[in-house]
């Protein structure tokens, strides 16, 4: 890995990218962001976010009403031909040719490059050999996808933008695709992924913007992300209802349960409470203590790491699959 | 999307970049060599399209041409009534020696009674009725509406006149030719064949982009280096490949089957030059048909509105010389009623390939405009 080079190089760029469909739907709304040569980077998102149309901008399938986009420094109309070279693309939904078979459909893909990959290798890679004489519409979901995934990495990019490349996928079928995109990683690519898996996000990405209503609105490393929430750790729990009938509301519990000994934050999904918490065995007797002390009893009580789900909860007040 | 490869800068991009894998070079028709084989072994493999492209008409051939062949117009189907002198009138029509004037002609007559006669008369079985009176004279049962009718009236009035003595006022003989394109088959064999590169023009062109098109498969093309103009050629080269084989096969069948003529060498290749130019027209109309559509459901509904009218105005199966004269100079300018007529001239009469330069030009347009049209409002997501 070329990570001697101290300032990194920027692969892609872009500043306040903004889309309007028909002049009235905002999809994208001020959209900057620069990707480093070697990284993974994700774009994490509910549906309808404006992921899918940042990244169809950023791959030259869409014209942004506004803003700029630089692919190694180049803008997509500087040389179309010579960046459609040194990307490779997964949309989100290609229903590839159904009659033709595996290798016939790398082979064309390979076509289409100036210097393509050997499509044997790729195939290996891919863990398609035993497929390549299959025809296109006889594959399984996850081999569909890791056929869309080799026309993308037969043309020997140089960066890969896949648009929600497990979704819909059994989990086996995700752990091969990202196993695919770390040896790619691995050989010095650049990826640019959208994704509203926070556990895929979590694992597979080196840096994330968090995507909502056609904006970023976090950007930094998985665990940066969690750090900002204030704290590694999720304390969840119900208490009975005896007592919520006096005077204090519902506002005045929350605020109750804050002050206890390392808690960060605090929020309410239903009738459980999160509290987000640094250190779990400061908070827990305190909380304890807390209950008994009210006189109510509680009736269920759980820790978990944080997760991305929670950053984002943190900031919308919305899951990311709401569904 | 013709940059050359020549004039590219060298992007700073290429500095420090070890390839990771071994690389191939690619030539510059790679893609579009690819682009047309995929084309082609897709529809290898597609059996609807090898059953419409290449069955269908031939079995539209065969069926047709079997229904019009078993009655040739030169025999003669005469029912007389049976009456006192019907045997005799029988025997006067049998006795005509040979028809020797017109060799080729022959009276078919059967004794029928007076319904049955009249009645296979109707019915389009008999093409006269001939009745003799008790005074010696004759009836005559004729449709004025029914070419063969009329015919067979002056035949048999004319078979009974000599039969019954009269001489003829002068000596006429007459020459028998049969042309090439005569029958039914050799009308509708050419009207077949320009209508099967029409429907697989149409079909093969319009109906796959569409379909790539919802699949977005077409925009996975253009996310790549792929140049769109190898895409469209490709997909016109395809058309050609599959030409070859509509007219080989559909001439063939009617030589093999219906012994028809085709005019020599010369006007084989004539042919093929004017099945390319109607195979690349009805492309490029194919392609204006389904540059803007996004479903199949809707340039389905576009190429039959497209397809229908010419399907009957421009001389597949029957003459459009049959519509109006003011419809006319309409009809001449469809493409497909170009197509057809330049197609039969050449095979039934083995005319020229200069003498058709203005059906051909009528084809050309219509091929080039829709082109144009359809680069200027193509959709390629």
């Amino acid at each position: 890995m070329p990570s001697v080079s101290s300032p990194r190089e920027i692969t892609v760029a872009c500043t306040d990218l903004r889309k309007t469909y028909d002049g009235k739907v905002e999809a994208v709304r001020g959209i900057s962001l620069q990707i480093e040569a070697g990284q993974c980077f994700g774009l994490l998102g509910p549906n309808g976010a404006g992921k899918t149309t940042t990244i169809e901008i950023l791959e030259g399938l869409l014209a942004p009403t506004s803003g700029e986009v630089r692919i190694f420094g180049h803008t997509w109309s500087d040389n179309p031909r010579q960046l459609r070279e040194w990307i490779g693309i997964s949309l989100q939904e290609t229903r590839l040719s159904e009659k033709l078979n595996v290798r016939e459909t790398i082979e064309l893909f390979a076509s289409f490059y100036g210097e393509p990959r050997n499509a044997d290798e790729v195939l290996e890679e891919l863990e398609l050999t035993e497929k390549s004489d299959a025809w296109v519409g006889k594959l399984s979901g996850g081999q569909k996808q890791r056929l869309a995934v080799a026309t993308a990495l037969v043309g020997n990019p140089r960066i890969l933008f896949l648009d929600e490349p497990t979704t819909g996928l059994d989990p086996q079928s995700r752990r091969q695709l990202w196993d695919i995109i770390r040896v790619f990683q691995k050989k010095g690519g650049t990826v640019l992924l959208t994704t509203h898996y926070m556990d895929e996000a979590e694992r597979l990405c080196d840096r994330l913007a968090i995507v909502d209503h056609g904006q970023i609105i976090a950007e930094g490393t998985p665990s940066d992300l969690i750090e900002r929430l204030g704290g590694h750790h999720v304390v969840e729990f119900q208490v009975s209802d005896q007592v919520s009938n006096n005077a204090n509301g519902d506002k005045d519990n929350l605020d109750h349960w804050r002050s206890l000994p390392s808690v960060e934050s605090v929020r309410r999904e239903d009738s459980t409470v999160c509290l987000s918490v640094r250190e779990p065995h400061l908070t827990i007797p305190a909380l304890l203590n807390a209950v008994t002390h009210d006189g109510r009893q509680l009736e269920h009580l759980s820790t978990r790491q944080a997760s991305l789900e929670d950053v984002f909860v943190q900031l919308t007040g919305r899951h990311l699959r709401e569904d | 999307m013709a940059t050359t490869e020549t004039n590219t800068p060298k992007l700073d991009a290429d500095k420090n970049r070890q390839p990771a894998y071994a690389v191939r070079r690619n030539s510059r028709w790679s893609g579009y060599l690819h682009l047309l084989w995929a084309r082609i072994i897709e529809l290898k493999r597609e059996p609807e399209v090898v059953f419409w492209i290449f069955v269908f008409p031939i079995l539209l051939a065969a069926g047709l041409g079997i229904a019009f062949r078993d009655k040739p117009a030169d025999v003669t189907w005469v029912a007389i009534i049976d009456s006192a002198g019907a045997q005799k009138t029988l025997a006067m029509l049998q006795s005509v020696p040979g028809n020797s004037s017109n060799k080729g002609s022959t009276i078919r007559a059967t004794v029928l009674d007076r319904a049955a006669a009249l009645k296979g008369f109707h019915f389009g079985k008999y093409d006269l009725a001939i009745d003799s009176n008790a005074d010696g004279s004759y009836t005559f049962y004729y449709d004025p509406a029914r070419p063969e009718s009329v015919l067979s009236r002056a035949e048999i009035d004319a078979a009974l006149q000599s039969a019954a003595g009269r001489k003829d006022a002068l000596t006429t003989s007459s020459q028998s030719s049969s042309e090439p394109g005569s029958r039914y088959i050799d009308f509708l064999i050419p009207g077949l064949l320009g209508m099967n590169l029409m429907n697989s023009g149409m079909w093969g062109v319009g109906f796959a982009l569409v379909e790539m098109r919802q699949r977005k498969l077409l925009k996975r093309f253009v996310a790549t280096p792929m140049r769109k103009s190898d895409f469209l050629l490709a997909l016109m080269s395809s058309r050609l490949v599959l030409m070859v084989l509509e007219v080989a096969l559909l001439l063939g069948f009617g030589v093999l089957v219906f012994h028809m003529r085709v005019q020599g060498w010369r006007s084989m290749f004539s042919v093929l030059v004017i099945a390319s130019l109607g195979a690349v027209t009805f492309g490029g109309v194919g392609l204006l048909t389904a540059c803007r559509a996004q479903k199949i459901e809707s340039v389905s509904g576009l190429i039959n509105l497209v397809m229908m009218p010419m399907w009957i105005f421009c001389g597949v199966f029957f003459s459009y010389q049959k519509f109006p004269a003011m419809a006319q100079p309409f009809i001449k300018a469809l493409p497909l009623a170009a197509l057809n007529d330049a197609l039969r001239s050449t095979i039934i009469e083995g005319a020229p390939l200069s003498s058709q330069t203005g059906r051909l030009l009528v084809l050309a347009v219509w091929g080039g405009v829709s082109f144009i049209l359809a680069l200027r409002w193509f959709r390629w997501n």
